[in-house]
């Protein structure tokens, strides 16, 4: 199976979609000619044509807007915010039109919006925000949040042909860094689907994104050190996010870390847990820990980021605080 | 001695609003001459407004019998943009505008049953009673809403555009908004690319004068929002919204031009509203004047359409009666339709919201 990075599978997916269908179409500042601010879309028009992939102004609103009317009539855009933080431009499209047109009209509004999220680029407070939580509270919208290369294409196939407008949050600092096993085959990974990505018997970390991959070197540290085996369950969409998967995950091991890179007070790690506590409180040995970036703007000093955003040693400290309640 | 910094009081500048509301329909010289409509189609256009009219005023009484409920916009005094602008526009042609909708969905040929139901928030209205009085929609009808956030449709409006272009398909996007919704950023972002792309669009500014209860002389640094187009090299003008005639001559060339030549058109159409902004206010408040509202009404687009009518020997008075009473028959019958449905069924809540 080829080795692809993260942002290659992203890639792929938006390439092999385009081929398939013709109403796909790409639209953002600077994906053309420039093939993307991270050039996810280098190369794409020479293939596809500037019909196809288009370098819109610098405008959120229009750009979402105008995806939501071609949407509406049928087309399948994938519109792309150069930082995630820019979408604060685009808000009021998204959460009014895109997100509630369909309960109103029944008609579907099939488009994507990729947000390139996330810390520990040193970006500063605004190239580095994961503003998943705004959007998680809009019902009409859903949320997918890939953290390896394999579910980045899968998931960005199923967001293309869902028939819902899907925000997908990709990951800056998993980009270049993250390498895996890709299909060159055609293959969707299912929205609303969560994935085990270790098992384990004495505490569930429920995670998503960039937190992933910090969950898994924290469980290893463990098992390697404490002998304690913890399950790291990454839910890989978050609205709808897989109630199913994560109440088993906390039958069994009924202890349970909620981790994220979004600042924690308002962040999804609130409704999970609330959700856990509503539907299998009598299940849990431990009270529910959570842990996100700390309540602060994103800082830039290298320093600072590090202290702000969540790491390993935060994350085995909590987790021996939970093994030990 | 230093000028003071503190700013004057501005004299007032004398308003620009009525210079383009030409002398009304009846008393212009020959208005028909070289005008493409033929005589059913003039007769089909005085019925649109007409219907719209009486719809309008049933409303606004069952409103105060608080059978309509929450906000209510009424677009009495402003049927000649929409009725023209459709005169002029194809079945397959892309229909939006903002909140005050009614008559825009009435002319793309919702039924009244179907509207006035959804003003009645019953099942058998056009958004199932899920949108109400703003919301209004039908895309089979390319009626394409209705939207009550002001200005946040103008975007939408480029994406039909841009997908009947990308898609090689005739059909031209005409998108209606308010005078305050030019001053909406979005508004700006949206014909800069409409120009850029060369979309078939055409944007018509509805400017009734007040946006609420502001006066656009107060909302406006220049006055003619039509030369705000300059900015993007888009083809402009203004319309005597109160002269169907007009609307219809210019929004038709627009159209023309969209369809055959991929070029959008901003035209600021200078409209009034004969009520208040919604059902919450006066006729005329404290922000215009009891004369100045009289002066528009003598403007009245259905009552001089209707002259023009007469003295072409198109409609008698009996006519004109005669489809009154019809016209009140559909609209009574609504109010009857709308009654006698049901509400929405409370599984409807969760119904739609996402498409599976």
């Amino acid at each position: 199976m080829p080795i692809q990075t993260y942002i290659e599978a992203i890639s792929s997916a938006l390439w092999e979609e385009m081929e398939r269908d013709k109403e796909v179409f790409l639209l953002g500042e600077d994906i053309a000619d420039y093939g993307g601010a991270f050039k996810v879309t280098k190369g794409f028009v020479d293939k596809f044509g500037e019909d196809r992939v288009i370098d819109t102004v610098l405008a959120e609103s229009a750009i979402i807007g105008a995806a939501t009317g071609a949407a509406l009539v049928g087309m399948r855009p994938v519109a792309e915010m150069q930082f995630a933080d820019f979408v604060t431009c685009g808000f009021n499209q998204l959460v009014n039109n895109t997100a509630t047109t369909h309960y109103r009209w029944g008609l579907p509004v099939p488009m994507v919006v990729r947000l390139p999220a996330g810390g520990n680029i040193h970006g500063g407070p605004f190239h580095s925000r994961n503003p998943e939580a705004w959007f998680f509270h809009q019902p009409g919208l859903k949320l997918v949040a890939p953290s390896t290369p394999y579910d980045a294409k899968g998931l960005m196939k199923a967001a293309i042909r869902d028939p819902d407008p899907v925000l997908y949050f990709e990951y800056k600092y998993l980009y270049r860094r993250i390498k895996g096993d890709v299909p060159s085959d055609d293959y969707e990974v299912p929205i609303g689907k969560a994935d085990l990505k270790r098992e384990g018997e004495d505490a569930t970390i429920v995670t998503y994104g960039p937190t992933v991959h910090i969950a898994l070197d924290a469980a290893k540290e463990i098992a390697n050190n404490d002998g304690y085996t913890i399950e790291v369950l990454d839910l890989r969409s978050l609205m709808p996010f897989d109630k199913e998967t994560i109440l088993e995950s906390v039958k069994k091991t009924n202890k349970v870390f909620i981790l994220h890179e979004d600042t924690v007070t308002g962040g999804i790690g609130g409704e999970i847990s609330a959700f856990i506590t509503e539907h299998a409180f009598e299940y849990l040995d431990a009270p529910i820990k959570r842990m996100g970036s700390l309540d602060t703007p994103v800082p830039y000093a290298p320093t600072l980021e590090e202290e702000f955003l969540p790491n390993k040693k935060k994350v085995v400290q909590v987790v021996k605080e939970l093994l030990e309640f | 001695m230093a000028k003071s910094a503190a700013p004057k009081k501005n004299k007032k500048k004398e308003s620009s609003f009525d210079k383009p509301i030409k002398k009304t329909l009846s008393k212009q010289k020959d208005p028909l001459k070289g005008v493409d409509l033929s005589e059913e189609k003039l007769i089909q256009m005085y019925k649109d407004m007409l219907l719209i009219r009486r719809f309008e005023e049933k409303a606004a009484q069952m409103y105060g019998l608080e059978k309509i409920m929450g906000f209510c916009h009424l677009y009495n005094g402003q049927e000649a943009v929409a009725v023209g602008g459709n005169a002029a526009t194809r079945e397959k042609d892309y229909f939006l505008t903002a909140y005050r909708d009614h008559g825009h969905a009435l002319v793309r040929g919702i039924s009244a049953n179907e509207v006035m139901a959804e003003l009645f928030g019953k099942v058998t209205g056009c958004s199932r009673g899920k949108g109400g009085s703003m919301h209004l929609f039908d895309a089979e009808k390319r009626m394409m809403g209705g939207h009550a956030i002001v200005g946040g449709h103008i975007p939408l409006a480029a994406g039909f555009a841009f997908a009947s272009k990308y898609r090689a398909e005739q059909d031209v996007t005409v998108c209606y908004f308010g005078d305050a919704a030019a001053n909406q950023g979005v508004f700006h972002e949206t014909l800069n690319m409409a120009a850029l792309w060369k979309l078939p669009v055409v944007y018509v500014c509805e400017n009734n004068r007040y946006g609420m209860g502001t006066a656009f002389e107060r909302a406006f640094a220049v006055w003619d929002i039509y030369e705000r187009a300059s900015a993007y090299d888009m083809p402009r003008d203004v319309v005597d919204g109160m002269d169907i005639i007009d609307v219809y001559k210019k929004t038709k060339e627009a159209v023309d031009r969209a369809r055959n030549e991929h070029t959008p058109t901003f035209l600021e159409a200078r409209t009034y509203r004969f009520r208040g902004h919604s059902m919450s206010d006066p006729i005329h408040g404290h922000y215009r004047t009891k004369e100045e509202v009289e002066e528009m009404k003598a403007k009245d687009p259905i009552v001089n359409f209707g002259e023009l009518l007469k003295k072409e020997d198109i409609l008698s008075d009996e006519d004109l009666k005669s489809m009154d009473e019809e016209i009140k028959k559909t609209v009574n019958e609504a109010i009857e339709y709308a009654e006698e449905s049901e509400e929405p069924p409370l599984d409807d809540l969760y119904t739609d919201v996402y498409v599976d």
